[in-house]
């Protein structure tokens, strides 16, 4: 037991935070806002040249994985530096390929997600997020039976290929852009297969989600952390206010005991642990959010200081792929022990 | 990065409960804060000692199996798991020991461990006073030099289990005039049945006289009881204080098998929907605390000394313990029950996590000032 990461995975998360600081991610998160991609796309190159998307493509598909535990890795520093795009669909949508009965479509495909020609994005009957910068567009539509698994609905599963969208609806995070899939396109895969290959994407998804969170909570600490050792009323650093540091306190501990609990999913992948990791690091992250804003005073309620592009996205993942609500039923199971008691 | 254990922790974590399931009284035993059920409790840590058990992380020598951290938790584990009495002697394994690891003499260790491992002496801490709680380092107890050692005179309070413990340890003003509170502070252990030492029960919220105050006048205790330099009691309380708030003192196994108690209790009432969101908390914190602990061994192992980062297990866990037994209270009370005793039980003595142990606002002062940096306010 060295529940710790390694040094080289250590050496993977450094890397990518040289990587992000010098990439100035709150301009690109900006212009992705807007639908300039330009800045966007040149930093998914680089990210995909250091193998982050590698990471959930089999070594058959020309990929490097899966390795859930660097993916968990990079998604904390994707989210700690606020990065704009389908990332976790990405990754979502090569998992759902690879794990087709069929391998067709995941010959097809994962070979440009890896080289980074491509991007994708994966809808389960509400929208996709950033449709417009994905050539890969997977709709899955039928059994939303995670739960209740149920034969004829399985049947009638379906995988397909989406033509390209219409226009974005506005999230609350502006650099989440959630397009509706418009009917139709290819038919990748149907029947079981599909729901089996969503169980397995959804967990990736969860995971992803769940540590870029992290990351985004672990920003949203350090800058306010940094605020208030520098701003000063009566005289004095806002953050030798006791009622200031209490709350600072409280957001470090809800942190760092999401942050064991994303690894150890990332490790053992059992449903129970990716959702108890998801709910916990989103509810982390959102609640430093608050903190944040708070603390901040009138400047943290801008658009135009950097902090909302965290805030906003601390909401957003919160949802994703997996409400609160969700999650903690996923935990309590249909009645089976989670196998750590 | 693993979570697997080598099969050796896997032979050991299978030895413990196979030897639990054969010796864990089937019946509970009475509470620990009665006469009657300290002595049963005493007799449970003979027991445990006489197979090894009860202090497994110790060198062989005092009683142990040097068994190390990792298998240390796992044996905490099983330990819960298996329903097991709670430890009588838990103040002085988790904080007397580990000090005495740290800053005694080897004198000291074999007078004062072996006993202590079965439960034949057991210990009471005696830090707080009428006047020092948070600002412990305003005590006013004091340590007179006489031939030979110290007198202590002076009063106590708060003192756990001290109503039915031997001896207790605890710090004393040496030097009525330090140039800061913090010096000339002298860490002793005496004894509570001593010429001089009155033991005065205070009974806690639910009535057990689970603590008491002391009262000393002219106290004598020897040398070779002082423990560290005179003078240098401050550093040597402070080690233990790591340990009260760090690893050892709360376990995970002890919130993975309440968590995994709570989820029973909630079926056994059909599940009911308005607690269904809390019962899947109690066992997501309890993996949290389970991982974060394993996290913290992993550093511990790598030769990392856990330092001000004990204070985010301490808010953890103390606030955790008081969400998992409310809601227990709270599905027994909605079925119509009276609340079951041993969850009540537990319910009380959770109230009091956040303020033993260092108050959790002294905690969350030291998370802010000493792990994000923030600057020191007035106290
Ligand atoms: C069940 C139980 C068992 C105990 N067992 C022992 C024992 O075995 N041995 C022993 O020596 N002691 C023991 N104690 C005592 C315990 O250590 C003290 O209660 C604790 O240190 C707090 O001191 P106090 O009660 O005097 O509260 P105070 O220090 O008077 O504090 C009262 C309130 O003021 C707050 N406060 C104080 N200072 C500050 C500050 N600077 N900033 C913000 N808030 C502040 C506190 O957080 C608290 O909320 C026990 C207590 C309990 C409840």
């Amino acid at each position: 037991m060295r529940f710790l990461p390694s040094t080289e995975q250590r050496a993977f998360a450094d890397s990518l935070t040289a990587l992000l600081t010098a990439a100035d991610t709150p301009s690109v998160v900006r212009d992705w806002s807007r639908g300039d991609q330009t800045g966007g796309r040149a930093l998914w190159s680089r990210l995909t040249e250091a193998g982050v998307f590698a990471l959930a493509v089999p070594e058959g598909y020309e990929g490097m994985g899966p390795r859930p535990v660097e993916l968990a890795v990079a998604f904390v520093e994707l989210g700690r530096h606020a990065v704009p795009g389908p990332l976790v669909e990405t990754v979502t949508a090569a998992t759902l390929l690879a794990a087709l009965d069929d391998p067709g479509p995941a010959e097809r495909l994962l070979p440009a997600l890896v080289s980074g020609k491509s991007a994708a994005t994966v809808a389960r009957g509400g929208y996709a997020l950033d449709a417009d910068a994905a050539d890969v567009r997977l709709r899955v539509s039928g059994p939303e039976s995670a739960a209740a698994p149920n034969r004829a609905a399985e049947s009638a599963a379906e995988l397909r290929l989406a033509p390209a969208p219409g226009l974005p609806r506005p999230s609350l995070d502006p650099a989440r852009r959630l397009f509706p899939l418009p009917p139709g396109g290819e038919l990748l895969a149907a029947g079981p297969q599909v729901t089996a290959a969503m169980a397995d994407a959804l967990r990736i998804a969860r995971l992803t989600t769940a540590a870029q969170a992290l990351g985004v909570g672990l920003a949203l600490l350090d800058r306010t952390v940094a605020y208030v050792r520098q701003r000063t009323q009566f005289g004095v650093p806002i953050g030798s206010f006791q009622a200031v540091k209490h709350q600072l306190a409280d957001a470090k501990i809800a942190l760092e005991f999401a942050r064991p609990l994303v690894l150890g999913a990332a490790l053992t992948m059992t449903g129970q642990d990716i959702a108890a990791a998801k709910v916990t690091a989103c509810e982390a992250a959102y609640a430093t959010a608050r903190t944040a804003l708070q603390l901040h005073g009138a400047i943290g309620y801008t658009a135009e200081y950097d902090l909302s592009l965290w805030l906003t996205k601390a909401r957003a993942l919160r949802t994703a792929w997996g409400s609160p609500d969700e999650c903690r039923a996923a935990v309590l199971g249909n009645g089976d022990r989670p196998q750590w008691w | 990065m693993d979570l697997a254990f080598t099969q050796e922790e896997e032979a050991f974590r299978a030895e413990a409960r196979t030897w639990l399931n054969a010796h864990v009284p089937s019946t509970p035993l009475p509470s620990l804060e009665t006469e009657e059920g300290f002595a049963a409790h005493r007799a449970w840590e003979a027991e445990l000692a006489a197979d090894r058990w009860s202090v497994v992380d110790w060198p062989a020598v005092y009683g142990g199996r040097d068994a190390g951290l990792v298998r240390w938790l796992l044996f905490e584990e099983e330990y819960y798991a298996a329903g097991a009495p709670g430890r009588v002697g838990q103040n002085g394994v988790s904080l007397l020991a580990p000090t005495l690891f740290d800053h005694g003499t080897e004198d000291q260790r074999a007078r004062v461990l072996p006993p202590m491992a079965t439960g034949e002496v057991v210990w009471a801490q005696a830090w707080s006073e009428p006047e020092a709680g948070s600002d412990l380092a305003s005590l006013r107890s004091r340590a007179v030099r006489t031939a030979g050692g110290w007198l202590l005179s002076g009063q106590k309070t708060w003192s756990s289990r001290a109503a039915f413990a031997d001896r207790a340890f605890g710090l004393f003003r040496s030097d009525p005039q330090p140039a800061k509170p913090h010096q000339g502070l002298t860490y002793v252990m005496f004894d509570l049945r001593a010429p001089g030492v009155t033991v005065r029960p205070i009974r806690r919220l639910d009535g057990r006289p689970a603590f008491a105050e002391l009262f000393l006048d002219e106290v004598f205790v020897p040398d070779e009881d002082v423990i560290g330099e005179p003078g240098q009691g401050w550093r040597v309380a402070m080690s233990t204080a790591g340990n009260e708030r760090g690893l050892t003192l709360r376990s995970p196994g002890r919130f993975l098998a309440g968590a995994g108690r709570l989820c029973a209790l909630w079926r056994a009432q059909g599940s009911p929907d308005a607690v269904r969101h809390r019962v899947a908390d109690a066992l997501i914190g309890a993996r949290a605390y389970q991982l974060f602990t394993y996290a913290a061994a992993s550093r511990h192992l790598d030769g990392a000394v856990l330092g001000p980062e004990s204070s985010l297990n301490k808010v953890f866990w103390s606030e955790y313990d008081i969400a998992l037994t409310e809601t227990a209270l709270d599905i027994l009370d909605a079925a119509d029950e009276p609340a079951d005793t041993e969850w009540a039980e537990r319910y009380v003595f959770a109230l009091a996590g956040p303020i033993y142990a260092g108050t959790n606002e002294i905690q969350r002062d030291i998370i802010a000032e000493r792990l994000l940096g923030l600057p020191k306010g007035r106290r």
